[in-house]
């Protein structure tokens, strides 16, 4: 593998009857991703166009308000539950653990990072923690909101943030793992129909720590949750999944960047999702960095579609920048497509009706995922909620 | 006692160049207990015909007939004839990513029946299909096919004949890539199925290899989409010492 070299592969899929959106693959400039500029201040970005390429696959007009509008930032009510050493406490905003994963590399990110009054803060200590947060009642105005989750040297647990009802949440989340540490973090988003929801995940993983990251989306009208890996230390872990489901109308975005910054890192990110309806639309950027300083490196990054119906849309990018020559191993794949005709037919065969073997097929393509989760109930609720999706019963249809 | 039967069958595939005729005309009859050996050689038509009884949607019925008692096949979705006692075991099993076999089974069997399967009974019954087609326990935890061998694959295909219990099955070539071993295992459990259910067999098959393990009462020659030739198993043993060209050198003269 050479030295700086950089790879982009766009896949699109559309299966819309009448694409409305031009592409123009190829002549998007080839641009470093750590040189992308940052600010705490939304005032500092150039306005959104919708033509940046953080931005062009995202319908921006539905959430303008968040680049430059006004936002909520007080408290807001959530559910806890706790077992094991950790706590949950709300800390001022000038709180010197506020701050110390990343730096907004977008407008929404920024205002919200400028709005939050207070962050709520969730420290890990113990070794056995399982911490469960749960907001669902965030109402319907636009609000900003900070999260900070710091699992300390050695410490273990999960971590499950849970979000349903209505929102309208510009927000950030740091995730802080100390020498050590090894969390598990699932951001759930079951949103109402009508609920808009952009988040910036932004983790730290210092020497030896072990992250897994779980974004599983099914409801809102627009979701895009978009973590930030840093392995800024050697041997260093990151294990990122996705799962989601689209249906009519629902905008779907995950983002991921991995910025290898160290010796010996690892990064492994795995992303399926399920589009069925009219106006069903998904959207996977996946950035792999790994720098001059991250030599021996071991990274992979995958997306999978199923566009289950006509009219749905899927687009999915891995971007992969490669900045030494001494790394382990790096690689992508990406597809997307229609159900496979051979495994229904094969399902059928076996006097399985077509609807159910679909289901069947479906279920099976996410449930890979959900199963990494590391929480049976979690998973088991999840796998029902999938269920309603697919009969088209889901939180949001 | 039922009947499977096929009469003056034409079928054609969709390909760039317009419809291609593959089948011209099949006509077979298998009842309950029997075992036909269709064979010919490569791309004579006989996995079209199975993949036809099956209800492929890659092959076009242009005429003719398939019925099953009387009952019109070609009427009825893939499904359907599955639930009316048709089997295919297929060539090339696919992978159904995160489906286990566990879960395929009870689903496949629930859908046969119309209702399911008693668990207790039903689990005792699949680990004992399984230990007959020596099987490791472990298969049941897999995801169907996902990287099976290809014994593995055509077992699981065999186990599935023995669960769901049809009338009729179509082994399309079902000896393929077995070593001695597996292909003895594999028509032990074709001949022990015969034996309890009744089961009538298409066993489509290049060589005469799995002959001898599974005994036909009848023997088909397909040439070029239709059937040049029956007889008793003689016919098999005529074929094994003189092979196909006397058969496609006439196909080619006429």
């Amino acid at each position: 593998m050479s030295a700086a070299s950089s790879q982009t592969a766009p896949a699109v899929i559309d299966t819309s009857a009448t694409p409305t959106l031009k592409h123009d693959h190829g002549t998007v400039p080839v641009q470093t991703r750590s040189e992308r500029f940052k600010s705490y201040d939304p005032e500092a970005f150039p306005a959104v166009t919708g033509r940046e390429v953080e931005w062009k696959f995202t319908p921006v007009d539905r959430i303008r308000h968040f680049f430059t509008g006004e936002l909520d930032g007080s408290r807001y009510p959530f559910e806890q539950q706790i077992d094991g050493a950790a706590v949950i406490e709300w800390i001022d905003r000038d709180d010197s653990r506020i701050g110390r994963a990343g730096i907004p590399e977008e407008p929404a990110s920024a205002n919200a990072w400028a709005s939050f009054q207070e962050a709520l803060l969730v420290t890990v200590t113990g070794e056995a923690v399982r911490l469960h947060l749960d907001r669902n009642q965030l109402g319907d105005t636009p609000r900003a909101a900070h999260t900070v989750i710091h699992a300390e040297e050695n410490s273990r647990g999960i971590v499950l943030l849970e979000n349903s009802g209505p929102a309208q949440l510009d927000e950030n989340v740091e995730i802080i793992l100390d020498p050590g540490a090894q969390l598990t973090v699932v951001t759930v988003h079951e949103w109402d129909d009508d609920a808009l929801h952009v988040a910036s995940h932004f983790a730290r993983l210092g020497h030896g720590a072990s992250l897994k990251h779980v974004a599983v989306s099914l409801g809102g009208s627009l979701v895009r949750v978009n973590p930030s890996v840093h392995l800024a230390s050697e041997g260093s872990e990151i294990e990122a999944f996705g799962v989601y489901f689209a249906d009519a109308g629902q905008h779907l975005e995950h983002q991921v960047f991995i910025n290898h910054d160290a010796p010996h890192t690892r990064s492994r990110v795995t992303y399926k999702g399920a589009l069925q309806g009219t106006d069903a639309r998904s959207v996977w950027i996946g950035d792999v960095l790994i720098q001059q300083t991250a030599t021996g490196t071991d990274s992979y990054e995958e997306n999978r579609n199923l566009l289950l119906t006509d009219g749905t849309r899927s687009d999915s990018v891995p971007n992969l920048e490669i900045e030494t020559g001494d790394i382990a191993g790096a690689g992508h794949a990406s597809a997307s497509g229609r159900f496979d005709d051979e495994q229904l037919f094969y399902l059928e065969s076996r006097g399985i009706p077509e609807e159910e073997a679909r289901r069947l097929v479906v279920r099976g393509f996410l449930s890979d995922i959900i199963q990494k989760i590391g929480s049976p109930e979690l998973e088991q609720r999840l796998e029902d909620a999938i269920e309603l999706e697919l009969r088209g019963e889901g939180a949001s249809k | 006692m039922a009947v499977l039967e096929i009469k003056d069958l034409h079928v054609s595939v969709q390909t760039d160049q317009g419809a291609l005729p593959i089948l011209r005309g099949v006509d077979l009859r298998v009842a309950s207990g029997e075992t036909h050996a269709i064979m010919g050689p490569n791309g004579s038509g006989k996995s079209t015909l199975a993949y036809t009884i099956a209800g492929h949607p890659k092959y076009h019925v242009e005429s003719g007939s398939i019925t099953l008692d009387g009952q019109d096949v070609l009427a009825m979705t893939t499904d359907e004839r599955a639930r009316a006692g048709l089997f295919l075991a297929m060539q090339y099993p696919v992978e159904i990513p995160g489906v286990t076999v566990t879960n395929f089974l009870r689903t496949a069997k629930t859908a046969i029946d119309g209702e399911a399967p008693a668990i207790r009974g039903w689990t005792k019954e699949v680990r004992e299909s399984m230990e007959k087609l020596r099987m490791d326990s472990s298969f049941a935890q897999r995801n169907v096919n996902e990287g099976f061998s290809g014994g593995e694959k055509k077992r699981h295909e065999i186990l599935q004949l023995e669960l769901l219990k049809p009338q009729f099955a179509i082994l399309d070539e079902t000896d393929s890539g077995l070593d001695v071993d597996a292909l003895r295992v594999v028509a032990d459990g074709v001949n022990r199925v015969k034996e309890n259910t009744g089961l009538g067999v298409m066993l489509i098959t290049h060589y005469t290899r799995i002959l001898r393990y599974i005994r036909p009462d009848f023997v088909h020659v397909f040439v070029d989409g239709r059937i040049a030739e029956e007889g008793g198993p003689e016919l098999a043993d005529r074929l094994e010492d003189e092979g196909y060209d006397r058969f496609v050198h006439a196909a080619n003269v006429s």
